[in-house]
């Protein structure tokens, strides 16, 4: 019975976490803040059905499937990579240099100025940012 | 499914999460300013649809369901990649 109640609990909350994840692809502004609903919630909801499964399975037919696992791996570790190639792709095809904020270092943004050589984080901020966004 | 009434609500209000989910997918498919709003549209049905694969799997008790949804997953990555890649560079594999 307790296990009936959590699994159903979890299914509830796996349920609104993707509704939430759907509706905030349309509620949200623009591209880069609607990147976080689908990418934060609704990975979470699909974790929380797939916690509510495994429990499913090893409460009710007594056997644990791991199967569940490797699909919550797997969805934890795409959506960042996922996230990142399309706020590039937006980056590059729908924003200019202009709209991005000043990163505050030596440095522009990296994927404005792509080099061969592999280069090192900077770590300490500069007091004069390097371009000046105010010019418009 | 045994005779468990809890169980069998919470799974079909979980089923119409994920289906109105989709339908929210669909209308950000349609109806979007640029392609990557598209792009990102896609990719979050096939999570919903990974979550509707796995909620069947437990209405029908069967674990056969849990090969289709990894397959989703992994076509989904690098369907997601390859388009997001092409838009960007018009080349996939340089």
């Amino acid at each position: 019975m307790i296990a009936e109640i959590l699994i159903s609990a979890l299914l509830v909350m796996a349920g609104i976490f993707g509704l939430v994840g759907s509706f905030g692809l349309l509620k949200l502004p623009d591209l880069m803040t609607r990147l976080h609903a689908p990418t934060k919630a609704t990975t979470v909801g699909v974790g929380g059905v797939l916690i509510a499964s495994m429990a499913y399975f090893l409460i009710f037919e007594g056997k644990l499937s791991w199967h569940e696992l490797l699909i919550t791996l797997f969805l934890l570790l795409t959506a960042p990579i996922t996230a990142n190639f399309i706020a590039k792709a937006h980056i590059h095809r729908e924003m200019t240099a202009r709209d991005l904020p000043v990163t505050g270092t030596e440095r522009d943004w990296a994927t404005l100025m792509p080099s061969d050589e592999p280069v090192q984080p900077v770590m300490n901020r500069v007091d004069e940012p390097p371009r000046q966004v105010s010019d418009h | 499914m045994t005779d468990l009434g809890l169980l069998d609500w919470a799974l079909t209000f979980a089923f119409a999460c994920f289906g109105v989910g989709l339908l929210f997918n669909l209308y950000r498919i349609a109806r979007a300013p640029a392609v990557p709003d598209r792009i990102l549209a896609l990719d979050t049905m096939v999570i919903n649809v990974i979550a509707l694969l796995v909620l069947y799997g437990i209405r029908t008790g069967s674990g056969i369901n849990f090969e289709a949804a990894m397959l989703f997953a992994m076509t989904g990555f690098v369907s997601t990649v390859a388009y997001a890649k092409f838009i960007l560079r018009g080349d996939i594999i340089e």
